[in-house]
């Protein structure tokens, strides 16, 4: 599409770009899950496409167009369905991140933003929230909705606070070493999934470093257009990690998706070569054990039908599909079954189950139905979000099927 | 817009679907041509088929114009908003009613998607013949107003050898059924059904469609011939006719549209060939065996120097969706291009290719060649860069010449996209007056008031820049020049 930008941001020509690649066809709205359930063309990509640049042409108010932005999951099924290949994911951090920087928020909403970036990426002061969040609670009918949708968000309770063990050896021939990236959000709400992945990976014949004092990725922080204090807490890690190894896994999609992106995260900062060294290591624990190939488990002593669930930054994002399912079908008992329409966001998309309720609710409601026609004994995902809102979903409609991560499935298929 | 039509418009709609804003209504203003942008007074997002009739008869009783709208896909701008008209969003009616797998019909609403249409009665052993590239975001009640095509459409037809019968709101808020239930049609009088589909939204909304469904084929064989020029991939269409073989598509992509969508895609198309010749037969297994055979052997002799066969459905879906995906993918290449969409006479398509070749080479503009080979139908997507001035215009006008040329070849000006706002000024280069005025007489005896898509179709005097009587203005300029 032409256009008329003029703006003289550092992210311009990325934003520029992808606007001049949109050739307004239309392919992406039938992936995209806000066009499918709201029907309006201000909610589908190429609407917000089509937005973004009228605010960058100065033809309309940035704050007006704001809603619309902020119903995007960034769940980026509209990439791979972009025949002309916009950069959609650039477009909307690029974006998000220009406009948070002048954007005015009722008093609440910044508050309750604020107290994201203050404490999702630290696992201790969550660890805090959490027991604050009791309180919070008892406190939630005179609350506005931003927090009210947050306190929803928290679980009863915590599991206790299990510190990873520094390295875990190959067992039998070495066949690699990685580093693994321990995370936030996850470590404190479950922490046995990095357990899980680091003793599968240690039964491939993979040494396994965890550096002590890992920060936040930052992936949560730059989805929300806080980009400079994602960039602070991110670099935290580039020292952290070892020189000799292999790769730096995570168990988390949103955070792999994000420190991919650190290039241009990084753009125009001194240690940008720092950050895209860190950036070309980043793999999914599925990616990297896929093309590891797996050491054959015991399996499971009674068939499982186990239900796939593509977190969206890991199919979307980084075009992980028969990954993860190579994986699970090299388990001896193991029957994967489809979930109808499988590459449709589930709504946890980060924060956006607490920045966009109602929206989330519905998703995940129809996702629940959908997993639960696809008749599994055990949900299976690579994502702490999508394995939380899975949960609740299929808890609300009465089902109460384990959920949990590939990397705890395999674990139980090594140890059974 | 007045303020009475407004508040007749609250008492049919809630608020939050009528769209008066102007953030909601800049998304609306282009469909899938965005040379032409229209922000439309209001949208209106209707739910049912009442709230549709009751819209059509108040724009009919207070003269506004309207457009009706499916997913804005149109390649020849013809879901382009009416300025200070009402645009009617048809993409939440997208129910499919009734499916009669003994009938082998499906009852539809408009904004149904193309694909979902399949996808709904595959159980049954049928699909919805029709596929244009967009299949899987465009509806059907967009597909009926431009009697729209698809690769396959070469065996099965168009869009209007699919449709039996419609509930239609006239613009003038008269509601009627043409057509009836069963594939043998009414059988008296004139085709109703047939002047409805492809009138271009110009008569008023389908309401309710009943479609034909096809039964599923046994087998798809599909092959891939690259050729290293466009002309002798041509000769090879012939050659395919010749033989007396009926393939389902035969489609052609030159070099440009093969490196856009191999980009996009990943379809494995050869990237060395200047051509690339994609047939695909398909239907009862053992006739399609035989007929392959017979196939290959025309192939082999057609100058092909790589052929390669779908070795499963999986690579069968990869080449079309490379296929599908080529227009759209066309913008990796350039930021702005135009989509042409002409007829010629299937035995003159070498002839056609060649003319378009020193057409390009004289407006140093590159074109990327994507056509349903089978059929005659071309598409020549002309690459030009909208932010360097008179850019648009070169390229218009040599989307012009392209026309002028299937025209003089004995073809037409649009083979499926439509004539929309694009072409209008072209359509008196293929209809003679008479012609023109028992349309416009037609037009005007279901329509007084123009209401129903107005602007579209017929040449008016607020054409743009298409204008391709007399010397274009760069022309004029000097900057262009041609013999």
């Amino acid at each position: 599409m032409r256009h008329q930008i003029k703006s003289d941001d550092l992210r311009a020509p990325e934003m520029a770009e992808a606007i001049e690649k949109c050739v307004h066809c239309g392919f992406c709205l039938a992936a995209c899950p806000t066009y499918k359930l709201l029907g309006e063309e201000m909610d589908s990509p190429r609407g917000r496409i089509y937005l973004m640049k009228g605010v960058l042409e100065d033809r309309i108010e940035a704050d007006e167009a704001q809603p619309f932005i902020d119903r995007c999951l960034g769940c980026m099924a509209c990439v791979p369905a972009c025949p002309s290949g916009v950069a959609y994911g650039d477009l909307l951090v690029s974006y998000r991140t220009l406009q948070e920087q002048s954007r005015q928020r009722p008093l609440m909403d910044g508050v309750a933003r604020r107290l994201i970036i203050e404490t999702l990426p630290y696992p201790r002061r969550f660890r805090l929230a959490m027991k604050s969040g009791k309180i919070g609670r008892m406190l939630q009918p005179f609350l506005p909705e931003a927090f009210a949708s947050m306190l929803n968000m928290l679980p009863d309770k915590l599991p206790p606070p299990s510190p990873l063990p520094p390295i875990l050896p190959a067992q039998g021939e070495r066949r690699g070493k990685v580093a693994l990236l321990s995370g936030c959000v996850q470590q404190a709400l479950a922490p046995q999934i990095n357990l899980a992945a680091a003793r599968v990976l240690s039964a491939n014949g993979v040494e396994v470093h965890i550096p002590a004092g890992q920060s936040c990725c930052g992936s949560i922080l730059l989805h929300i257009g806080a980009e400079s204090e994602a960039r602070q807490i991110a670099r935290r890690n580039f020292p952290l990690m070892p020189d000799d190894i292999d790769a730096i896994i995570t168990t988390a999609a949103g955070c792999g998706s994000g420190m991919k992106d650190y290039e241009l995260l990084f753009k125009g900062q001194t240690d940008l070569h720092k950050a895209s060294d860190f950036s070309s290591k980043v793999k999914d624990f599925s990616a990297y054990l896929a093309g590891l190939g797996l050491r054959e488990p015991r399996g499971f002593a009674a068939e499982r039908a186990v239900a796939y669930q593509d977190a969206c930054h890991l199919l979307h994002a980084q075009g992980l599909q028969s990954e993860p399912r190579s994986l699970l079908n090299q388990v001896p008992n193991l029957r994967l079954v489809d979930i109808p329409d499988a590459g449709i966001c589930c709504g946890s998309a980060g924060t956006y189950n607490l920045d966009q309720p109602a929206i989330a609710e519905e998703l995940g409601g129809q996702k629940a139905g959908a997993i639960l026609a696809a008749g599994p004994d055990t949900v299976v995902s690579g994502n702490i979000g999508c394995i939380t809102q899975i949960r609740k979903h299929l808890d609300l409609q009465g089902k109460n099927l384990p959920v949990m991560h590939i990397a705890e499935l395999l674990w139980a298929a090594y140890q059974s | 817009m007045n303020r009475s039509f407004f508040e007749a418009l609250r008492s049919i709609y809630p608020d939050d679907r009528l769209l008066t804003r102007d953030v909601e209504l800049l998304p609306y203003e282009s469909d899938a041509l965005t040379a032409f942008q229209t922000k439309p007074g209001a949208v209106a997002l209707p739910i049912d088929e009442e709230e549709i009739i009751d819209t059509v008869r108040l724009c009919h009783r207070m003269k506004v114009p309207f457009v009706a709208r499916g997913s804005g896909t149109s390649l020849s701008g013809g879901s382009l908003p009416i300025a200070d008209g009402l645009m009617i969003g048809l993409n939440r009616l997208n129910r499919i009613k009734k499916i009669d797998p003994e009938q082998r019909i499906a009852v539809v609403e408009p904004g149904v998607i193309n694909l979902h249409i399949t996808e709904a009665v595959r159980q049954y052993g049928l699909y919805y013949a029709p596929d244009p590239s967009s299949q899987s975001i465009c509806t059907i009640g967009g597909n009926i107003a431009f009697n729209s095509g698809g690769a396959h459409c070469l065996k099965y037809g168009m869009t209007s050898n699919h449709v039996l019968g419609m509930k239609v709101v006239l613009a003038d808020g008269v509601v009627t059924q043409f057509g009836s239930e069963s594939i043998e049609g009414v059988g008296i009088g004139p085709d109703l059904v047939g002047l409805f589909v492809g009138s271009e939204g110009l008569f008023g909304i389908a309401l309710e469609i009943t479609l034909r469904l096809m039964p599923t084929p046994q087998l798809y064989r599909t092959v891939m011939a690259a050729y290293d020029n466009l002309g002798r991939a041509g000769d090879a269409v012939s050659m395919v006719v010749a033989s007396g073989l009926l393939p389902g598509a035969m489609e052609i992509m030159d070099r440009l549209a093969i490196k856009a969508a191999e980009a996009s895609v990943g379809a494995g198309y050869p990237l060395d060939a200047e051509a690339l010749l994609i047939v695909e037969l398909e239907g009862e297994a053992l006739q399609v065996e035989a007929e392959f055979a017979e196939l290959r052997g025309v192939i082999e002799e057609s100058g092909a120097f790589e052929i390669r066969e779908a070795k499963d459905e999986d690579e069968r879906a990869r080449i079309w969706q490379g296929r599908k995906s080529a227009f759209s993918a066309v913008g990796r290449l350039s930021p702005d291009y135009i989509v042409q969409d002409g007829v010629v006479p299937r035995s003159r398509l070498g002839e056609a290719l060649v003319k378009i070749g020193e057409l390009k080479a004289q407006y140093q503009l590159d074109v990327a060649n994507v056509f349903h080979a089978g059929d005659g139908n071309l598409h020549p997507l002309i690459l030009y860069n909208g932010r360097e001035p008179g850019a648009l215009e070169k390229a218009e006008a040599l989307a012009g010449e392209i026309l002028a040329m299937c025209v003089d070849l004995g073809g037409s000006i649009t083979g499926e996209h439509g004539v929309g706002m694009e072409k209008r000024e072209y359509l008196p280069t293929m209809f003679s007056p008479v012609e023109m005025e028992i349309m416009r007489d037609l037009r005007r005896a279901i329509d007084p008031e123009e209401i129903a898509n107005r602007g579209k179709m017929f040449p008016s005097g607020e054409a743009p820049a298409l204008q391709m009587r007399g010397m274009h203005p760069l022309e004029r300029q000097g900057v262009i020049s041609r013999e």
